[in-house]
Parts: structure tokens; C-alpha cells; sequence
């Protein structure tokens, strides 16, 4: 055996242990604490579980690689809510008003076309301008959000098609469509980023820039092309959560990012880049998930999820620290 | 040798762009309305931008510190839902101490994970974002808070008040900022946030407690955040849970419009006023001239990568990046 | 030599930064199977010249011909397309990935839709490291290799193309003997092949070992080329420093005072172990041995960045414990850092304030920075330690690196202490400064501070030391005064011999 792959494989591990962790305390504390009959690890709690962490982990898979590459996206909540209306209003447009249910793919296109662009742009910026992506796609967070309230005031849009909800709402093989969605995602994202070179060299890119720079690697266009990912990503994320609302609030999709990043960072990805793994951004997104419903499913007030989680990322980190200490002879700067 | 002047010239421009700037809105706008430069709107708009510029004045310290606070936010939201309530249990004398300890403690907590236990300062503050918003809707059952004697209390005198004409929080505002910026230019402390920003490693060796630094820079923004909660809590006298979602970024937008580098090490606390001044006077002329609040977010995307990117490229030389 | 076509030649290479003339004119021509030693000082530009070869930067003037072709490289990846490869120095790898992705990064094989062909890569990667004849394969982790095998790695590289020739730039620096002995087999095997090799490195033994000629570069200009086998290692050395090199050692004593620092068996894990020295007020003491010695972990530990896991330091003759850097200075102990951008300096302050940091908590009038007497203090060491700088605003960054080295001194010397640790103090730094810094650290210690000077040039630690300290691997091997000491006697010190008499 190679020296560290065991340190790899607890790290890699680390984050089903938790959800492990946390699924074997909240059903048993859900015995003593519940006020429900049901059982926590219910199977129908848990396809449910999977449907709800739809929205946040297709988001997720996409910060994955932007921060694999080293970069990261704040912009993702505002460009979710942009291609929701999209999505929503452009099924009332008068182009594909005569279309009947052929203005569902129409309307779809148009909300991914939407997250895609928006996610190009930030691309482009960061790799035109220089300028971190950090404070790009701060900018873009606050810009994109004046889009959405400029689309329709502050008015909620809405615009329920029942086909849509009859499709967003279908269970196959007993799984909803949103999982469904959210497993391709993964897998798609997972294939991108092992198999194709593109996905290898946005991990070299993250790990070694001017490695990859003297190697010939172009970074600009890999970032860009990873912008319009996470973009098309949280588009798609819209489509899948709003088929079934019908309904987006302008301020739809705030804080998104948060739990986004909350998600990628549990599942192990490191904040200067260059590692991190889909699947463990998976399980991230599912302790998550987990945890909202555990605690409800405790009975502790929904207000605490987010005291526990923010404790919880900074425990992690915390964690991730103490693993990486070198001994006390370390150099104390 | 040509090549070299031009660049400081562009450098000049570019390091002065932001005053120029806020120079041609201010023109501008004026042109536009003639209200815009009425002494009454701008005392407004000061008025209005103070709580986010008291804000601002402290995450100043943490961004020259090479660090970042998004927690500003929500920990805005618990003082502000903190002193409401123990004004009506305690009394306000009590209650405004009461209230800037608990923030203190908070930033206390912060600045031992970041400066102490040197965790990344993105992540942490992320955390406590969370963890703070959590603090506070389990603090308040979730409920709005509001003084039970509106018409009584003293305590509105920090957001309401006026002394020889000037609205109270444009007073505390100032001297908050007069004090932090001749505290960061001239004395030893801010010598010091300026090195471990600057460089952190080249600071320890040359025997600057860094992770002290960085608590007290941590601790600087809690008080600021407290004082911030303070005009809020007194100016409304009842409040949500969430009346300072999202502010980080208004925050964080003025200190970098300022032009301060997230890198660390560079930044005043003057240009921080400025560049708050400047999303104050955009919001309030776009009103004025008929447009909507959130128009402000639009033209404040702009003018954030705008002015960063010529930051970088006076220092580069070049207006493109050189990235392949 | 025959008249064959060279691999590579340069022609009146010129490259200019601003305020610097990097390269002026060189020439110079490898052929093929040769090896090729490019020398010169730190500055002399070496790396600059290799940047250009490498695609890396682009030349202001002059040309390259690749055989007969005039090539213009614009990019690393179109030298490699040419033929050139560069071994850098500093590893460019990419931890987190395998083995074969880094030989093969940025050329990673495709199949269709962007696929990568891992069969193909794994298959040639393999190929390629076992004429490496390296323990590890292509699907390991570079995180998980030694440095040692990470260079193996970086060298691996240079065999993924038909080179027509091979850059390596200091690549034995961190190798074991062993690694050496098949590195200078890959190398053999090049030559065989016909490519044409430039070899750079400072240690004379490989240069006269493996390569054919010698081209000297002194302060970015050409300086002549030597046949290896009728030259010796003055006529190289006195082609690249342009006069004979100093090998005078310390010839000046001084009262010598009481002992200021004593250190008793000190150990700190695996860095370094059971070191005991001592040195007095108006002493000079060199510590000598290659990078890795744990000569600065020695010094980290004495300033209070690291704490020893054994072992005792006596001030004065009083035993005492250093916590931190702030614990060290009160106790008068000073540490010029070997890294001086990253440690040394903070590169966007101005000149002043950088001399300063130390002390700004002591300089108050009132409870603001006495802005008065810190000029004050810079006036006085920029005059004693004659720094050329335009003012006290001038950013620190924007010197040269000896003034840079003098601000840093001054900053120390204005804290008055009674140890002051000097580490490499002449690192990248120019020829006249370097001497001007070694009176320094005469006047220094004649004025009865206790020096400690670390550094890995020989001339360097000659010429200012009063007692010699030789270490290897982590442990003092043998203590010499300056008149005891020879060129050989210390080299066999640091390279682990322990006797003289074993060897003789």
C-alpha cells in the first residue's frame, strides 16, 4: 500500500461517516424525542430527502469544479432565480403561446440558455479582467439580483403549467424526477471531471496554475467553460424546482450559495483547489439535507439548523486542521 | 524610461479613479435633478448610509488584515434583535452594554478561530453567517421584536436624534471613522494590521503577534457591528430577524470600491468612507431620478469590477489579463 | 569537435526587464550528444536564459536555431513541440494528480469527445518510467512520492518527445547518490541518442564529472566557453565571479567578550539533534553544510518560531525558555531570516516603516506612532549602512535585493541585540554588496555583538567567521577556529566524514 492512501481513504470517508453519524442519531433520538409515529429512516423520509436535496446538490456539483479549479462562484442564487423566471414568464410568451405543451422545452431552453450566459459572462470577466473571481461574482451576485427585481418589480412571477407539475411531480422506478435529475447531474459531473481532459486539467489548473500555464494548458477558456457549467447547473436546478412551483419571489435563491459552498466544503473539496471529489460533494449535500430533516424530525426548531450547521462547517475545518498538523517541532509562523 | 512614467500616470489615474469617479456622479446626477444636491438629501443620504458605513469602518481592519467577515450581516440582525429585547427587561442603560458584550464575544469567537486556530476566514465567517442568523431566530422564537413604549424611550435618540441639527448616527458615523482612521494610519496597532496583511510570515518574524492582530481586528468589526445595531434597533425601535441579510456584501462592496485588496495589506479607512459615500449617492440619485432601488445593484456590479480591474491593471501595465 | 550542425544555438540573445539588462547578447551553441554546463553566479542569468529556451519569456533580441531551423518559441508547449524540453528546478507538479497525468500534463492523450485514453497514457508513462528504472508507477499519487522522486517525475518528462535538446536546471539538488547514479544514466542515454543537453548546476564535482564543455555567464552577458577536460575549477570559477576566488579565511580577532549565548544539546524531532555550541560577544560564529543541515531550523528555534523537543539555551549564562519571536527579541536576540521577500520584508511597505516593525510598539508620543523617530532611526542606518534608496517613502519591494538586505539588517542592528543570527545573508545578492555585507559582519561583532552567520557558500563562511560549525544531517559534525580550518577538512565535515584521520 502506498504511504497516505489511508489518510486519503478516512478523508474520502469522512463525510459518509458523518452521514452514517448522523442517520444512527436521529433515529435514535427520534425515538425518545419524536412526536411523529414514523420512524426517521422511513423509506418514503428518505426518497423525499433525496428530492429536497435536489436543488442545492445540482448547484453543488457545479461549485465542485469551480472550486477544484480554484476559483469560486457567489453569483449562483441570483442566476437561479434569473432562469426561474425566465423559465416561468417564457412560457406566457406570445412566440410560444400557440405551442401548446411544445412551450415546455421552449421555456426550458430558454432558463438553461439564461444560466449558461450568466455564467459565461462571470467566465469571461475573471479570465479578461484578471480580477478574482471572488469579487466578480460578488459583483454579479448583487447585478444579477437587480435583474431579477427589474424583470418584474417586486412581484412574484408565477405561471403554473400542469403538465409540468404532473412531470416535476412523477415518481419513476419510485424515485422523484428531481432525484432523478440529480443523479444524472453527478454522474455527468463525475464523468466530466475523471474522464475528459478537460475536467483533469481544471484539477491541474486548481493544484499548480503556473504548472499548468508552462504545460501549455490554456486556463482561461477551462475557467471559462467551468463558469458556464455551474451557470447552466444552477439553471437547470431552476428548472427542476420551479416545474413543480410555478411560483419564483424575487428573492428566491438567496443564501444559496452558502449552503452550496457549506455542502462542497464538508464533502472535502480544498479551498485553494485542485482536489476534491464528486462523489463526496454528493454526500455533502446529503448531510446536509439530513440534518434539516433530523432535527425536525427531533423537534428542535427549524431556527437551529442554521446555528448547527454553521457550527458544523467550522467544526470540519477546525477537524481538517488539527488532521493536517505536522507535530509541535512545526514552524510556528 | 517613457514606458515607465506612462505607467505611473496610468497608476495616478487609476489609484485616484475611485474620487474621480464619485466626482462625475455626483456631477452627473446633480445635472439630472437639481434636488440631488440639496444640503437636506445629501445629510439624508449620509444619514441613510451610516449604518452600513459604521459597518464598513471595521471590516476595513479584517480585509488589511488579509482576512475576510462575512458574518457582519447577521451579527447586525442579533445586536439589533438583542437590545430591543432587553430594553423592554432591563432598561436601555443596561441594555446597550449588555448588547456590545455579546457582540464582542461573538467577534471574540471569530477572531480566536481566524487569528488563534488560523482557519481560512472565507469559510469561518460563512459558518457564523449561519451560525449567528441561527443565534438570533432561536434568541427571538422566530417573532419580530419592537419596543413595547415607543413614544418613552430615550433610546431612539442614537438613530433619531439630532444634535446642533446633525442627525445622530451621521455624528457617531464620523467619529467612528475619525477615530479608526487616525487609529489605523498613526498608531502602532495600525502600523502592525498593515504588516500582517501585507505579509504575515515576514510580521511574525519580526516578533508581531499576528494571531493577536487578527483578533483585534475581529474585535474592531464586532464593536462596529454593535454600534451598527444600536442606530438600527434605535431608528425603528422594532425589527426582524433578518433587517441586516445580506449587508456582508454591501459591506464588503463599499470596503473594495474603497480599494482595498483582498489580499491584505492595503487600503485606508478614508477611501472606505468614500466608497460608501458612492453606493449612497448612486442609490439615492437613481431614485431620484426615477429609478428603482434595485437598479443600484446593477450599476454598483458595475462599478465594482470596473474599479478593482483598474486597480489591477495600473499595477500590471496592462488592461487585459495575461492569462492564456 | 567535428563540423556537425549543433542542436541548439543561440545568437545574440537579449532580454531586458524594466531598469535591468538581464541578458546582453549571449551566445552560445550546444551539439548534439553533448552535455553542455551553463555556469555563472546567482543573477548572472541562467534562469532567464533557460526561460527564453523554454518559451517561457520572449527574447528583445537575437535568435534561436533549432538544428538549422530559426525557431521562434512563444510558449513552453511550442518549445516542446521543437524539441526543447526544460527540467525546472523548482517542481511544477501537480500533487493531487497521478504520475502519468503530470508527465503528460497539458498533452494528456485523447480519444474522441474529449476523452482522455487512459490505456495509452498509462502504457506509455510506463514505458518511460521504467528506463527511469523508479520504484513507483504511472497511477500513484505525486503527493505521495519523496522529492526526490517528484524530480524523477519532473525529468520523466523531458522523455515523452523526440528532444532534440534537454534542459536541466539544477537537478541533482535534492537527489540521494544513488538517484544521482541514475539520473546520470538517463543522461548518458540522451547523449547517446544525439540530443543535445544543457546542464546548470553550482557543484563542480557533476560538471567536471559528466559534461564536455563549460559556458560561463557573468551579470547576464557571455563570458567564453571551456572544454571540460582541459580546464580546471579556478579558471571556471574566476571566468564566472571575474577574478580569483576568495578562499581567504578570517584573519582578525577581536577581544572576545563573555560567552552571550550557550545552547546545550538541543533537539527539535527529526529537524535536527543534540547540538551544543556556544558563542561570545565579539565573536563570529559560521555554521556550514548543505541546504537541509537543519542549520535554519536551528535558527527558527533560537528566534522562538519552533520549539525544541530537547535540550537547553542559557542567555548570559541563565537558563531560559523562547517562546515566540516577541520573547526572543525582548531577550535580545535577532534573526535576519533567509528568505528575505517572504520573512524578511513586507514588499508593499515603504522603507521606513519595514525598519521599524520590530519596535513601532516602543517609538509612541502619546498613543500615535512618533513618526519623528523613525526617520530618525532610518536616517541613521541607511547613512551607516549605506542603503541607496530615494527616500524613506520608497516601497521596499522596488530595491535591489542587496538594499533590500541592508534594510533588513537595519532593522535588527536598530533593535540593538545582543545575538544577532544572520541566515544566508548574501543570497541573491550582487558581487559588491556581498563584500560590503561581510564587512558588516566584521564591525559587527569588533563592536561586541555576538554574531551567528548560516550559509552554504564556502568563501562566504571563510571570510567572516571566527569558529566554524560544520553540519550534516541534522548534527554538528565538528567545530573548527578559523585557523584550523581548510577547504577539505570542512568539505568532508558537511558531507558526513567524520575523521580526518579515516579518510587520510
Amino acid at each position: 500500500m502506498q504511504a497516505g492512501t489511508l489518510s486519503t481513504f478516512l478523508k474520502r470517508g469522512a463525510i459518509w461517516g458523518f452521514i452514517l453519524l448522523e442517520l444512527v442519531f436521529f433515529t435514535v433520538a427520534g425515538e425518545f424525542l419524536s412526536l411523529s409515529e414514523k420512524a426517521f429512516m422511513d423509506l418514503d423520509n428518505m426518497l423525499l430527502l433525496f428530492k429536497q436535496s435536489a436543488p442545492i446538490g445540482i448547484i453543488a456539483m457545479g461549485m465542485t469544479i469551480i472550486m477544484v479549479n480554484g476559483n469560486i462562484d457567489l453569483s449562483v442564487g441570483a442566476t437561479y432565480a434569473l432562469s426561474a423566471i425566465v423559465l416561468l414568464d417564457s412560457m406566457t410568451w406570445p412566440i410560444f403561446g400557440g405551442m401548446g405543451d411544445w412551450a415546455i422545452p421552449m421555456a426550458w431552453l430558454a432558463a438553461l440558455a439564461t444560466g449558461t450566459l450568466l455564467g459565461a459572462l462571470n467566465g469571461l470577466i475573471v479570465w479578461k479582467t484578471g480580477v478574482d473571481a471572488f469579487i466578480v461574482t460578488l459583483g454579479s451576485m448583487l447585478g444579477y439580483r437587480g435583474l431579477v427585481f427589474m424583470y418584474n418589480g417586486e412581484q412574484p412571477t408565477s405561471h403554473l403549467n400542469w403538465t409540468l407539475v404532473d412531470f416535476a411531480e412523477a415518481q419513476f422506478l419510485g424515485i422523484h424526477t428531481a432525484t432523478w435529475f440529480l443523479l444524472a447531474v453527478t454522474a455527468a459531473i463525475w464523468f466530466l471531471m475523471n474522464r475528459t481532459v478537460h475536467g483533469r486539467n481544471a484539477y491541474a489548473i486548481g493544484d499548480n496554475r503556473e504548472a499548468a500555464v508552462n504545460a501549455g494548458i490554456k486556463v482561461g477558456p477551462h475557467m471559462m467553460i467551468n463558469f458556464m457549467i455551474i451557470g447552466f447547473l444552477a439553471a437547470l436546478s431552476a428548472v427542476v424546482f420551479y416545474s413543480e412551483s410555478g411560483s419564483v419571489n424575487p428573492n428566491d435563491g438567496e443564501l444559496y450559495e452558502l449552503w452550496v459552498i457549506t455542502a462542497v466544503v464538508l464533502g472535502g473539496t480544498k479551498l485553494t483547489g485542485g482536489a476534491g471529489s464528486i462523489v463526496s460533494t454528493f454526500g455533502g449535500v446529503l448531510a446536509i439535507q439530513l440534518l434539516r430533516k433530523g432535527l425536525s424530525h427531533i423537534g428542535a426548531d427549524t431556527e437551529t439548523v442554521n446555528l448547527v450547521i454553521g457550527l458544523i462547517l467550522i467544526a470540519v475545518l477546525f477537524l481538517d486542521r488539527q488532521l493536517n498538523l505536522k507535530g509541535k517541532e512545526e514552524l510556528k509562523t | 524610461m517613457a514606458h515607465i512614467t506612462k505607467r505611473d500616470l496610468g497608476g495616478q489615474i487609476a489609484r485616484q479613479g475611485i474620487l474621480i469617479a464619485f466626482v462625475l456622479f455626483m456631477v452627473g446626477f446633480s445635472l439630472a435633478n437639481a434636488r440631488f444636491l440639496d444640503p437636506d438629501n445629501i445629510m439624508g443620504v449620509v444619514r441613510s448610509s451610516a449604518i452600513l458605513g459604521v459597518m464598513a469602518l471595521g471590516v476595513t481592519f479584517v480585509v488589511i488584515s488579509g482576512n475576510l467577515d462575512l458574518s457582519v450581516g447577521s451579527m447586525m440582525s442579533f445586536s439589533t434583535i438583542v437590545v430591543l429585547d432587553l430594553h423592554d427587561k432591563i432598561g436601555p442603560t443596561l441594555a446597550i452594554p449588555a448588547m456590545f458584550a455579546m457582540t464582542l464575544c461573538l467577534g471574540a469567537f471569530i477572531g480566536f478561530l481566524v487569528g488563534y486556530l488560523k482557519l481560512n476566514s472565507l469559510i469561518v465567517t460563512l459558518g457564523m453567517l449561519s451560525a449567528i442568523h441561527g443565534l438570533t431566530l432561536t434568541y427571538s422564537g422566530g417573532q419580530n421584536m419592537d419596543i413595547a413604549d415607543k413614544e418613552g424611550t430615550w433610546f431612539s435618540v442614537f438613530g433619531q436624534g439630532e444634535i446642533i441639527g446633525i442627525p445622530v448616527p451621521i455624528l457617531l458615523f464620523a467619529l467612528l471613522a475619525a477615530v479608526l482612521g487616525i487609529g489605523l494610519a498613526k498608531t502602532p496597532f495600525g502600523r502592525k494590521v498593515y504588516a500582517v496583511g501585507g505579509n504575515g510570515t515576514a510580521a511574525t518574524f519580526s516578533g508581531i503577534p499576528r494571531a493577536r492582530v487578527v483578533f483585534s481586528c475581529y474585535l474592531v468589526s464586532a464593536f462596529c457591528v454593535a454600534t451598527a445595531g444600536l442606530i438600527q434597533a434605535s431608528r425603528s425601535l422594532g425589527s426582524q430577524n433578518t433587517v441586516g441579510q445580506g449587508l456582508e456584501l454591501e459591506v464588503l462592496a463599499a470596503v473594495i470600491l474603497g480599494g482595498a485588496s483582498l489580499m491584505g495589506g492595503s487600503g485606508t479607512i478614508f477611501k472606505t468612507v468614500i466608497g460608501v459615500l458612492i453606493l449612497g449617492f448612486i442609490q439615492n440619485g437613481l431614485l431620484l431620478v426615477g429609478l428603482q432601488f434595485y437598479v443600484q445593484y446593477v450599476v454598483t456590479w458595475v462599478i465594482i469590477i470596473l474599479a478593482v480591474w483598474l486597480d489591477i491593471a495600473a499595477k500590471r501595465g496592462r488592461l487585459w489579463s495575461p492569462i492564456a | 569537435m567535428s563540423v556537425e550542425t549543433p542542436a541548439l544555438r543561440l545568437e545574440g540573445i537579449v532580454k531586458t526587464f524594466p531598469g535591468v539588462r538581464a541578458l546582453d547578447g549571449v551566445s552560445f551553441s550546444v551539439m548534439p550528444g553533448e552535455v553542455h554546463a551553463l555556469m555563472g553566479e546567482n543573477g548572472a542569468g541562467k534562469s532567464t536564459l533557460m526561460k527564453v529556451l523554454g518559451g517561457i519569456l520572449q527574447p528583445n533580441e537575437g535568435r534561436i536555431y533549432i538544428g538549422e531551423e530559426p525557431a521562434v518559441m512563444r510558449t513552453p508547449l511550442e518549445a516542446k513541440a521543437k524539441g526543447i524540453v526544460f527540467i525546472h528546478q523548482e517542481l511544477s507538479l501537480a500533487e493531487e494528480l497521478t504520475v502519468a497525468e503530470n508527465i503528460y500534463l497539458g498533452e494528456l492523450p485523447r480519444k474522441r469527445f474529449g476523452l482522455v485514453d487512459w490505456a495509452t497514457l498509462e502504457r506509455r508513462t510506463n514505458d518511460i518510467l521504467s528506463k527511469l528504472k523508479v520504484t513507483f508507477d504511472a497511477r500513484t499519487r505525486v503527493g505521495d512520492l519523496s522529492i526526490a522522486n517528484q524530480q524523477m517525475v519532473e525529468i520523466a518528462r523531458a522523455l515523452t518527445v523526440e528532444a532534440k535538446a534537454v534542459i536541466f536546471d539544477e537537478p541533482t539538488a535534492s537527489l540521494t547518490d544513488a538517484e544521482k547514479v541514475v539520473l546520470f544514466d538517463v543522461i548518458a542515454d540522451l547523449q547517446s541518442q544525439g540530443v543535445g543537453i544543457i546542464y546548470i548546476s553550482h557543484r563542480m564535482e557533476e560538471i567536471f564529472k559528466i559534461t564536455d564543455r563549460i559556458s560561463v555567464l557573468r551579470d547576464g552577458q557571455y563570458r567564453g566557453t571551456l572544454e571540460t577536460a582541459q580546464t580546471d575549477e579556478e579558471e571556471v570559477t574566476q571566468l564566472m565571479i571575474g577574478r580569483t576566488l576568495d578562499l581567504s579565511r578570517n584573519v582578525s580577532h577581536h577581544a572576545l567578550g563573555d560567552v552571550a549565548l550557550e545552547v546545550r544539546g538541543l533537539t527539535c524531532g527529526d529537524l535536527y539533534a543534540d547540538v551544543s555550541f556556544e558563542v561570545r560577544r565579539g565573536e563570529v560564529l559560521g555554521f556550514y553544510g548543505l541546504v537541509g543541515a537543519g542549520r535554519t531550523e536551528i535558527a527558527e528555534t533560537l528566534f522562538g518560531l519552533r520549539d525544541p523537543s530537547a535540550g537547553t539555551i542559557l542567555l548570559d549564562g541563565e537558563e531560559t525558555v523562547i517562546r515566540s519571536p516577541v520573547d526572543a527579541i525582548a531577550k535580545g536576540i535577532s534573526l535576519v531570516p533567509e528568505d528575505r521577500k517572504g520573512q524578511g520584508l513586507v514588499l508593499g511597505m515603504n522603507c521606513r516603516d519595514n525598519m521599524t516593525l520590530p519596535q513601532v510598539d516602543d517609538l509612541k508620543a502619546g498613543p500615535f506612532v512618533a513618526e519623528g523617530s523613525e526617520i530618525a532611526i532610518f536616517d541613521q542606518y541607511r547613512d551607516k549602512l549605506d542603503i541607496r534608496t530615494p527616500g524613506w517613502k520608497q516601497t521596499v519591494g522596488n530595491l535591489s535585493g542587496g538594499n533590500q538586505q541592508k534594510i533588513v539588517i537595519g532593522k535588527w542592528l536598530s533593535m540593538h541585540p545582543n545575538v544577532l543570527i544572520v541566515d544566508e545573508p548574501t543570497r541573491g545578492i550582487d558581487v559588491g554588496s556581498k563584500s560590503e555585507i561581510h564587512n558588516l559582519i566584521r564591525e559587527l561583532a569588533a563592536q561586541g555583538y555576538a554574531v551567528i552567520v548560516i550559509s552554504s557558500e564556502m568563501p562566504e563562511v571563510l571570510h567572516v567567521s571566527d569558529r566554524i560549525i560544520a553540519m550534516y544531517s541534522g548534527r554538528i559534525m565538528r567545530t573548527f577556529t578559523s585557523d584550523e580550518v581548510t577547504e577539505d577538512n570542512l568539505i568532508q565535515a558537511i558531507s558526513g566524514i567524520r575523521s580526518e584521520g579515516q579518510v587520510a
